[in-house]
């Protein structure tokens, strides 16, 4: 039984269809696990022990009424701190919201739930998704299962973290520049950024609207594929989803890789990688070829281009997203402790304190460039530069199936090794920000390992397809990993 | 001194729709009477994570009343975020429409000239800011907040305080045509912030137009008081006029409706910078997929078109005013037979109570007027048939009274008018000698004996008639 946390989502979905396994024991292997390796990785914010054990024996009630509300059903699985989750806390891993208990759920989590699934506890992130490394969470530091010292990626590194060591058996996150692929890529699991607007954004809390996606990072492919099945589709809460039909995803996976056209653009490896992770995406390019793709190199001209544009339209959005935490509502305010105050020292105090220093980095740069005098010259030419930017992936997907690149320029760093540069910082997700411009599809699936410190570390490859090309990346990365066959785990 | 100046003035009005939502969530948009912060929900309070969902009924009636303007209705059209800090306004922005506004353009006629639109756009109003009697705090109630909100910007074609009550109030009859908003200002549905400023007739300095600087007058919310607050503030910039410095080029005052008079508002020092950029939660709408033609057929008429259409017919133009602000008499005057159009318009002007009887009894009255005002016959008429909710000819029929104006009616005052006379042989003898008022005494004998439901005037006719023939 201590095993059970072990298993992957499609394993133990099979096993408690057969009636091998409950509920109640998959989630007590998941809470023994998480009390046995949290000290070490510090991946949950919030472990719902209570609320997840009684939604388990629900679950096998369900089961032995044979009334399971899905494959899912008793599954546990945790979620990014940034999704809302009704009576429970959320906070975005950031002070100026500790304390919110939100009166309703995202829509992601309430179809997760209507699922049947157990709610394990949110996880731990850059405060706001601002970061690349989870050190810019207002509370803890979450650290890498493959080598403690180092940082499990983000901002979903909360996420990436839990589902490596095993701390559940899938999780959901978000990304808006990377924050799903690149800790996926640097904890060795799959994470999938879907298509903009495929997964509703509802109780979600925004980071750049315009880019902001939600999605699974799970230990397989089929695992990524089982929970995108319940989440994606259309939302009447938020107007930006999407109304084509949601595909089986799980059931898309078994197609061979004969005659598939893989691209890989050449901007992608020009300079600043890391050899080690280079030779690993190499590798990873030769086994589709060994399995019948045949690879091109293409070209997407635009590539530093969609990190500019990223960097404007992203602390642009943020700045405005950012404004309803006025040091009046929610959480952090110097109210509580001066009751009365002129409103102007309200807002700069509450704001001032209760903001880290990444949120007022971007709250700066995005004020800026949406200022009069300046929106023209930096928004609005980043727009359209955000055009030309999809139109190089419409071009690409004309003659490829599917674009393979690196996820991150190197394995995963040492916490502290760039938190004093921010510039760094965002350089580490230099292979995965273009795409949240284009709005299409992408996945980190593991590919193999470097070897730092005498530790193994995971190093990910990313699998891009066009709008809605969700299947035929899924389909690729099973493929893949099939192919690759890893077996390592991390040792805690 | 006024002749010397040329008043400028341009008005931004903001009237909330009457939708049964609110703007971008399903809460009930009608909170009057309620308790603050009930009807309220995640979205319009901006707790984080939620997002807007654009009414369509909000649209619909926006571009509705664009028609109804002659605006410019764009193939495309977005919402924008408006940023400012204040605690009334959850998300620290408000959703408005910055460059590509619902509508463009358009005019509204008043009888002193035309007063061409900039635009209409639509946005969510914030909520309201409570201040408890003797405490050093506000309190916030979002009720309001999320409300759809237009907001109607014309060209500074105004030129008098007179003229612009007369845009308001054309604004606020428009309005309640389309069935829009019920624009109650007391409740603050409609709510207007005037820009004045005064120019000095054919005089340029250094190549510009000499003026006053704007001045905004914000919150209006009554006609009257429009028009006075611009009155005053017209007064202030003429006599005042050498007094501004150049660099002076926008004041903002209040208005103090106990006194009359305007004030200067404190004003920051910074000059506003909203930081708008298009709204990423609510995508653009391509408004060529919208029912625009089956929207612009079923429009309502507006007052001009009725003020024009009554005064053909006949009527005065201060009786085509009122009849094109009141849409019980309007729709009445649509549904009556032609010829009666005008007769029935000045007689429910007049006549409450013949506003509850039907096109048909009405139609029926009107037959027996033609010319001249009603009688008193006419006036009793309409109380039976208001009372009985029988029409005039059945009770002229039943208390064998006589019909005026039919064919059987007018046998009926035939025989009457021979039995009136072979009642009274006297008086006729008198009426034949010549004697003053006889024929007066008999027409008051008719119609005592009738109770009044003889019409005088063919009564007079008749007897005048029979006695005639009897004199020869």
């Amino acid at each position: 039984m201590s095993n059970l946390c072990n298993l992957t989502i499609a394993e133990a979905s099979k096993q408690l269809a057969e009636g091998k396994i409950t509920s109640a024991d998959l989630t007590k292997s998941v809470l023994e696990r998480i009390e046995q390796v949290e000290p070490k990785v510090e991946a949950y914010l919030k472990v719902l022990e209570d609320s997840a054990l009684k939604e388990a024996e629900a679950s096998d009630k369900r089961r032995q009424a044979g009334k399971p509300l899905s494959k899912l059903d008793g599954v546990p699985i945790a979620v990014k701190d940034l999704f809302c989750t009704k009576d429970v806390e959320t906070t975005a891993a950031s002070n100026i919201l500790k304390g919110f208990v939100p009166c309703y759920e995202a829509t992601a989590v309430k179809k997760l739930k209507d699922a049947g699934v157990v709610l394990v506890g949110k996880l731990n992130q850059d405060a706001f998704a601002h970061g690349s490394s989870t050190e810019n969470s207002d509370f803890k530091v979450t650290k890498n299962p493959w080598d403690l010292e180092r940082v499990p990626g983000g901002s979903s590194g909360g996420s990436a973290a839990a589902v490596a060591a095993d701390e559940c058996l899938g999780a959901l996150g978000t990304d808006t520049g990377g924050s799903i692929r690149q800790p996926a890529s640097l904890c060795g699991v799959v994470g999938l950024k879907p298509t903009y607007g495929r997964v509703s954004r509802y109780g979600v809390i925004a980071m750049a609207s315009s880019l902001d996606v939600i999605g699974p990072l799970a230990k397989t492919t089929e695992d990524a594929a089982l929970i995108m099945e319940v989440i994606a589709g259309r939302d009447s809460l938020d107007g930006t989803t999407l109304g084509a039909p949601v595909p089986e995803y799980s059931k898309e996976l078994e197609k061979d890789m004969k005659g598939l056209k893989v691209g890989v653009p050449k901007e992608y490896f020009a300079e600043g990688m890391d050899e080690d992770v280079k030779k690993v995406i190499e590798k990873s390019v030769e086994k589709l070829k060994s399995l019948g793709a045949e690879i091109a190199e293409i070209s997407l001209p635009h590539t530093d281009m969609a990190l500019a544009t990223y960097y404007i339209l992203q602390p642009a959005e943020v700045s405005s997203n950012l404004s309803r935490y006025d040091g009046i509502k929610y959480g952090f305010s110097t109210l509580r402790e001066e009751k009365e105050q002129p409103l102007e020292k309200v807002y700069f105090e509450s704001r001032g304190q209760g903001f880290g220093a990444e949120a007022k980095r971007r709250v700066m740069l995005g004020t800026h460039v949406l200022s009069a005098g300046y929106y023209d010259a930096y928004y609005k030419k980043a727009m359209k530069l955000r055009t030309l930017v999809k139109k190089d992936f419409d071009e690409a997907f004309k003659k490829v199936d599917v674009i393979v690149t690196p996820v991150s320029p190197t394995p995963a760093f040492k916490i502290g090794e760039k938190s004093d540069n921010p510039i760094q910082m965002y350089l580490s997700d230099i292979y995965t920000v273009p795409i949240n411009p284009a709005g299409v599809p992408a996945i980190s699936t593991p590919a193999g390992f470097v070897e730092r410190d005498g530790k193994k570390l995971p190093v990910g490859i990313q699998i891009i397809g066009p709008m809605l090309g969700e299947p035929v990346i899924l389909n690729v990365s099973y493929q893949l990993e099939k192919a690759l066959s890893l077996k390592d785990r991390p040792k805690l | 001194m006024t002749e010397e100046f040329r008043t400028v003035i341009g008005l931004e009005i903001h009237v909330q729709l009457n939708t049964r939502a609110k703007m971008f969530c399903g809460c009930d948009n009608n909170a009057e009477g309620k308790e603050p912060n009930t009807v309220v929900c995640p979205v319009c309070m901006g707790m984080p994570g939620t997002l807007p969902v654009a009414s369509r009924e909000a649209i619909e009636k926006t571009i509705k009343l664009g028609l109804a303007l002659g605006c410019e209705i764009p193939k495309i059209s977005k919402f924008d975020r408006k940023h400012y800090f204040y605690p009334d306004l959850p998300k620290g922005y408000q959703i408005s429409q910055y460059d590509q506004p619902f509508c463009k353009g358009g005019q509204i006629e008043l009888e002193s000239g035309t007063v061409k639109l900039n635009r209409v756009h639509l946005e969510e109003d914030a909520g309201k800011l409570v201040h408890p009697k003797g405490s050093k705090y506000s309190i916030v109630d979002l009720n309001r907040a999320g409300t759809p909100l237009l907001e109607i910007v014309s060209e500074p074609d105004i030129t008098s305080p007179a003229m612009a009550k007369d845009y308001m109030k054309e604004l606020h009859l428009i309005l309640r045509n389309l069935r829009i908003s019920d624009a109650d200002m007391e409740k603050g549905q409609m709510r207007c912030d005037a820009n004045i400023s005064v120019q000095l007739k054919g005089e340029r300095r250094k190549g510009k137009v000499a003026s006053s600087p704007i001045v905004e007058i914000k919150n209006l919310n009554s006609f009257r008081f429009v028009e006075k607050a611009l009155a005053h503030e017209e007064k202030k910039l003429q006599e005042e006029f050498e007094k501004w410095p150049e660099k002076k080029t926008k004041l903002t005052h209040g208005f103090d409706s106990n006194r009359g008079t305007t004030y200067p508002m404190r004003e920051k020092e910074e000059a506003k910078d909203y930081r708008y950029f298009p709204e990423p939660d609510v995508p653009p709408f391509d408004l060529t997929r919208f029912p625009i033609e089956k929207w612009k057929k079923e429009l309502p008429k507006l007052p001009s078109h009725h003020r024009a259409r009554l005064s053909e017919l006949g009527l005065t133009k201060e009786e085509a005013n009122i009849i094109a602000k009141d849409d019980t008499i309007k729709d009445v005057i649509e549904n009556v037979a032609e010829k009666n159009k005008a007769i029935i318009g000045k007689l429910l002007i007049n006549n409450v109570e013949a506003r509850k009887l039907s096109i048909e009894a009405l139609n029926q009255i009107a037959d027996t007027i033609r010319d001249g005002s009603p009688s008193n016959w006419v006036r009793d008429m309409i109380r039976r048939s208001v009372k009985s909710g029988k029409l005039p000819l059945e009770i002229v029929k039943e208390t064998k009274g006589l019909a005026p104006s039919s064919e059987e009616i007018s046998e009926k005052t035939k025989e009457f008018t021979k039995f009136l006379i072979s009642e009274n042989p006297d008086v006729v003898q008198k009426h034949k000698a010549g004697k003053a008022g006889a024929l007066e005494f008999l027409i008051g004998q008719g119609m005592k004996m009738t109770k009044g439901t003889v019409n005088p005037k063919e009564l007079r006719e008749e007897l005048v008639k029979q006695l005639e023939e009897e004199k020869r």
